[in-house]
């Protein structure tokens, strides 16, 4: 995946969240976004998933020259995965409903053919026995991992995660990054906002660091956690490990 | 001993209370059931008997029937006006939710404005106003037309914000998804939305339903020949106004009690069982 980010700004109400943003990264497949809360990155991520419209600068992704108006974003959205922290499954649908709906709807795949692809992604990660239940009788692992199964099954040309185990206990946030470490193995592109530094670390090619609407720092996740330079990452990840 | 057996014995009444009167599951057993409601409506009845006893009022059960024939028309009146009134207040309440939330502001200023007058202000001076000024400025003279656009109208205010709060209820975070799954608009509203906006409003609109129904009376003083008025005719004749009254509530539950029982099977039909 190449992404090429040039002075992307964005403010709400005279509150500079992005402060002209740049980066130029080619041939990446995984790339983890960190940094404190209210730092700026998740806002990033929804402006790369087009559900942000910046208030100037550009963005390509790959052969995506991304445009702000509904009719691209439309299309775009369509090609791309989202996966938000609080999994957003519908609620009045089953889990396997969830998956068929957007393949049915948005992508035109026949009934049959929706059903046989949504059943076999949920075997894959172990969800058949679940996949008639609602998803308020599923567990929040088990949410996650469902949306992450249906933003498989569209296809999408990379996928991009906001924080999607922050609100999970320790054990079932083990459950859906293994999920996520297995997506990376298949060489399926991503971008990950996320809290997991230790996932960030292991799993994510590349780590750009944000802070205070900027990138403060970036470079190949190995080093960043091993000889970060700049004295925010250096401050940031040593509060993070003073009880590790 | 006899301490014991005389926990036994309380034991046992507390169980035949508990037998007979709460509810202890799920499922509550037919003859339970029967058994409470009954008892309720005998309670009910012996209250108004006795009542009717005491001030030695004579009930004359053969004036009304004299009369049948206006409370049939009249009862046929209002079931047809509630039917229609019914729908249009639906399509009335649909058009502004649509306008509720639409960019286009004179749209949504319509809206804010047909909200705030139709709730702000009496059913009957409204009556009046488009009856009597509206109506014969347009000419809009048949009075059964014009009674099922003014409740309709007046209803349907009601509507428009049970609508609205049902699909606000939706969280943004499923609006969100939906957009980032590339849903068309059109996709969202029938797919995501509504499904789940229908559960949530039909309880609501179940018993704004049952409002209308019973507002249709007021419609009388535009002379629409409903049933409210026939009994109001029927009652200067034969002056049997207990009994006129007692069957008028007992011809509007015909309507009302099949109303609140479709809703409930309505919202049985949309809860998430797929």
């Amino acid at each position: 995946m190449n992404i090429n980010i040039d002075n992307l700004t964005k403010s709400y109400e005279n509150n500079k969240v992005l402060n002209d943003i740049n980066i130029n990264l080619k041939n990446i497949t995984s790339l983890a976004i960190i940094g404190p809360s209210g730092g700026g990155k998740s806002t990033l991520l929804r402006i790369l998933a087009g559900l942000e419209k910046p208030d100037k600068g550009n963005i390509k992704i790959n052969d995506w020259n991304i445009l702000f108006n509904e009719k691209y974003l439309k299309t775009y959205r369509k090609n791309i995965g989202m996966l938000f922290q609080a999994y957003n499954l519908f609620p009045h649908i089953s889990a396997i409903r969830n998956i068929t709906l957007p393949l049915e709807e948005v992508h035109k795949i026949n009934k049959k053919e929706a059903f046989k692809k949504a059943q076999s992604l949920l075997e894959r990660f172990q969800l058949s026995k679940h996949s008639n239940k609602r998803p308020d009788k599923l567990s929040g692992g088990q949410k996650q991992r469902v949306a992450i199964a249906r933003a498989l099954a569209l296809n999408s040309e990379f996928l991009l995660f906001d924080e999607p185990t922050s609100a999970l206990d320790p054990e079932l946030t083990m459950e859906v990054l293994d999920m996520i470490n297995n997506l990376r193995k298949e060489n399926k592109d991503l971008i990950l906002v996320t809290h997991e530094m230790g996932f960030a670390r292991k799993a994510c090619e590349y780590t750009i660091f944000i802070s205070e609407g900027k990138i403060i720092e970036h470079g190949e996740s190995e080093r960043i956690f091993t000889s970060p330079k700049s004295k925010e990452l250096k401050r940031f990840l040593g509060k993070l490990f003073q009880w590790h | 001993m006899e301490i014991e057996e005389s926990i036994n014995k309380t034991n046992n009444k507390e169980g035949l209370f508990k037998r007979l009167f709460i509810s202890d599951s799920e499922n509550i057993s037919t003859k339970k059931r029967l058994f409470n409601g009954l008892l309720i409506f005998l309670l009910l009845v012996f209250v108004f008997i006795f009542s009717i006893e005491k001030i030695g009022y004579d009930m004359r059960w053969g004036a009304v029937f004299k009369y049948k024939h206006k409370f049939i028309l009249g009862f046929k009146m209002t079931f047809l006006l509630s039917f229609f009134s019914l729908f249009t207040s639906l399509i009335i309440g649909s058009f502004f939710t649509v306008a509720s939330r639409s960019k286009f502001l004179p749209l949504y200023y319509l809206y804010r404005f047909y909200v705030a007058m139709i709730r702000g202000t009496p059913f009957l001076v409204q009556i009046y106003v488009f009856f009597y000024v509206i109506g014969t400025a347009f000419n809009l003279t048949n009075r059964y037309i014009m009674g099922i656009i003014i409740l309709s109208l007046f209803s349907g205010a009601y509507v428009t914000e049970i609508i609205r709060s049902g699909i606000e209820g939706i969280s943004k975070s499923q609006l969100e998804t939906s957009d980032s799954l590339g849903f068309n608009t059109y996709q969202k509203y029938r797919y995501i939305i509504i499904p789940q906006v229908i559960k949530k409003i039909t309880p609501p609109l179940a018993g704004q339903f049952l409002s209308l129904v019973k507002d249709s009376s007021l419609l009388s003083v535009i002379a629409v020949n409903e049933l409210t008025k026939n009994i109001q005719e029927a009652d200067s004749l034969n002056f049997a106004s207990i009994e006129n009254y007692l069957l008028l509530a007992g011809l509007y539950m015909i309507i009302t009690i099949p109303l609140s029982y479709l809703s409930k099977l309505l919202e049985r039909k949309f809860s998430y069982e797929y």
